[in-house]
């Protein structure tokens, strides 16, 4: 565990108080930066220079490249025109954001990150920033500006949160996506998801996990099943004719406790007879094209999805457990890569794993022996894209309710944290929107830290063990940060992991 | 930003790994763990061996519940686990180990 100064944790009512004003705390140079490479692959200029210090230059004509590109977005999206215009300053969002939270700096408060964009629209596009810039708060477009650009809106994790209560329905996440469409266009595009991005181009998936490996990865999981549970359940790769696609993280295949949950995906789709399939050409669910605002990267990404339905002739796609693989799913898949006429209509199109899941427990269709959860009492981490961006079923509240139904199907043991850190006013893990990465774990830390408060509070008073997500990067950012706040790594857990455990496939025979 | 192993610079990137995987010697993998004041003992050369032979075949780290079934299967089982990885390698066996091995950070959700 490298050394990071953690927030300390009360357990009283699980909130965090707001924090004394501490200007600049988290003024810093921001992520690591996409080397010239990177930026080519997705097709940002790259015309950028390092000096003999290690600072990349910006491209040579970076200002009127960064205006151009604001006027474009400002033309493109209305939502954006919109909310550079209409916020009043009245402070609703002041307090609401985890990073504002965890970090005390005001740059971090919702409203004055989205200024930090906002000053610059109104000094070059409107006519009381032109002509009386200090009156209105418009300011020049400077090196330093594009600095705090690039440091505050990577403390922005597009979770949604501040938007919530904002009157005006103000969607943060947008202002800080167009930011970051603009850095990528001026040589400040992030690296983290910039050489992901690179590798759902390239191989599909953002692991970079080529066919050969997945294919090996999954064998070895299914020898891991039989072995457990003398049940022969399969993991099929890329069967032509099968009638689910199912796309999923590719953390779920790498990485813990994601995998538990890859398991309890095939355990369920088994008992239920499904005929399924994933696919090495469309191995990622999660997509990294959201977090850098690229509309292309984007489509590119979720096009390949298309393609491998299309190719593999599946009747239905069915996502697994990953926030903004649901959110682009749910959100905006038949804008970037519909229509989807070649598949079955009577299903919905896209369907999400716990859609699957929840009705067939609730019908008693999958054998369960709760007991088997019974060393563990859960709480449930609303994934900030599910929660805000998102639905399940068809009535209202349903990515709330389908999740939460699932595991005390499947537990004895369940309690909620507190009102205000949950459905749509959860806090984001502190890693969401690109911000996953090692460069950024000051500011993981201290963005987890509401959520590790209301655990703690539940932990401490009402004896939880264990907390379920049903995002692979919350999943990640909590096996990451739970040390720093006391708990242990593995006390995050997928909700499929629970269904895993507690399932009894037809057949099994226990080796106890 | 450079490592020097013996009096020759070895390429970096922005996070420590090696930009080329051909500057790999075992003389690499004992300067970036005593950079982390770890001495490589014979475990610690078992993963790192499996690592790099995996990654030789598939281009790609192994994933953990692989690496972990491997080490079970060579070491024996009571090894076989995440728990005698972090203790070898504080750091996570994914990333930390990757880097001694000398190949690039997994990246993505993990």
């Amino acid at each position: 565990m490298a050394k990071y100064e953690a927030p300390k944790l009360s357990s009283d009512d699980g909130l965090v108080d707001v924090p004394k004003l501490k200007p600049d705390a988290t003024k810093g140079p921001g992520p690591f930066i996409a080397r010239p490479e990177f930026q080519k692959a997705l097709g940002f200029p790259s015309d950028i220079e390092k000096d003999e210090e290690g600072k990349w230059s910006l491209i040579p004509n970076w200002k009127e490249a960064a205006l151009e590109k604001l006027n474009e977005l400002r033309g493109k999206y209305r939502s954006l025109q919109l909310y550079l215009d209409i916020c009043v300053k009245c402070g609703a969002c002041a307090d609401k954001c985890h990073y504002y939270l965890g970090s005390g700096d005001p740059k971090n408060m919702p409203v004055a990150r989205q200024d930090l964009l906002r000053n610059v629209y109104r000094r070059y596009f409107t006519f009381s920033g032109k002509y009386f810039p200090k009156l209105v708060g418009a300011t020049e477009l400077t090196e330093e500006v594009v600095d705090d650009w690039y440091n505050y809106y990577h403390q922005c994790s597009q979770c949604r949160r501040c938007s919530v209560y904002c009157p005006y329905g103000i969607d943060t996440a947008e202002v800080s996506m167009a930011a970051r469409e603009i850095l990528n266009h001026i040589g400040r595009g992030q690296k983290y998801s910039t050489e992901i991005i690179g590798k759902v181009h390239k191989v599909g998936n953002n692991l970079g996990l080529p066919q050969a490996a997945l294919a090996d990865t999954l064998e070895g999981l299914e020898e891991d099943i039989e072995e457990e549970t003398g049940v022969a359940v399969k993991l099929p790769l890329d069967v032509k004719g099968a009638d689910i696609l199912l796309v999923t993280p590719s953390a779920d295949f790498f990485a813990e406790p994601h995998v538990d949950g890859l398991i309890g995906y095939a355990k369920v789709l088994h008992e239920l007879g499904e005929s399924w399939t994933l696919s090495s050409y469309a191995s990622e669910g999660a997509n990294f094209g959201l977090f850098i605002g690229s509309y292309d990267s984007m489509r590119d990404i979720a096009l390949r999805i298309r393609q491998a339905a299309i190719d593999l002739g599946v009747k239905r796609i069915v996502f697994g457990e990953c926030g903004h693989a649901w959110r682009v799913a749910y959100s905006f898949l038949n804008t970037l890569a519909g229509p989807f006429e070649f598949l079955d209509q009577k299903y919905p199109i896209p369907q999400h794993m716990l859609e699957l899941t929840w009705p067939a427990l609730r019908d008693g269709k999958l054998n369960i022996d709760k007991s088997r959860n019974d060393d563990m009492t859960l709480t449930f981490h609303d994934s900030c894209n599910v929660a805000r961006g998102s639905n399940m079923g068809d009535k209202e509240g349903g990515q709330f309710d389908f999740p939460r139904g699932v595991i005390k199907a499947v537990c004895n043991n369940f309690v909620e944290m507190p009102k205000g850190t949950t459905k749509d006013e959860t806090f984001c893990c502190g890693a969401g929107g690109g911000i996953l990465t090692d460069d950024l774990m000051d500011i993981r830390i201290k963005g987890a830290q509401p959520r590790m408060q209301a655990l703690k509070h539940v932990a401490d008073n009402h004896g939880v063990t264990h907390m379920a997500a049903i995002c692979a990067i919350c999943k990640s950012q909590f096996s990451k940060t739970l040390p720093y706040f006391g708990f242990e790594m593995d006390q995050i857990v997928s909700v499929h992991q629970l269904v895993s455990n507690a399932i009894v496939l037809t057949g099994q025979v226990d080796d106890d | 930003m450079a490592l020097e192993v013996n009096g020759v610079a070895v390429e970096l990137d922005e996070e420590g790994y090696l930009m080329e995987l051909e500057d790999w010697t075992p003389e690499v993998a004992k300067t970036f763990a005593a950079e982390d004041d770890i001495e490589l003992s014979e475990e610690h050369w078992d993963i790192i061996n499996f690592l790099r032979e995996y990654y030789e075949e598939y281009q790609i780290a192994p994933a953990v519940r692989v690496l972990t079934k491997a080490v079970g299967k060579r070491l024996g089982k009571e090894k076989g686990n995440s728990k005698y990885l972090y203790s070898l390698f504080p750091f996570g066996p994914g990333k930390q180990a990757c880097k001694y091995a000398g190949l690039p950070k997994p990246t993505g959700c993990v």
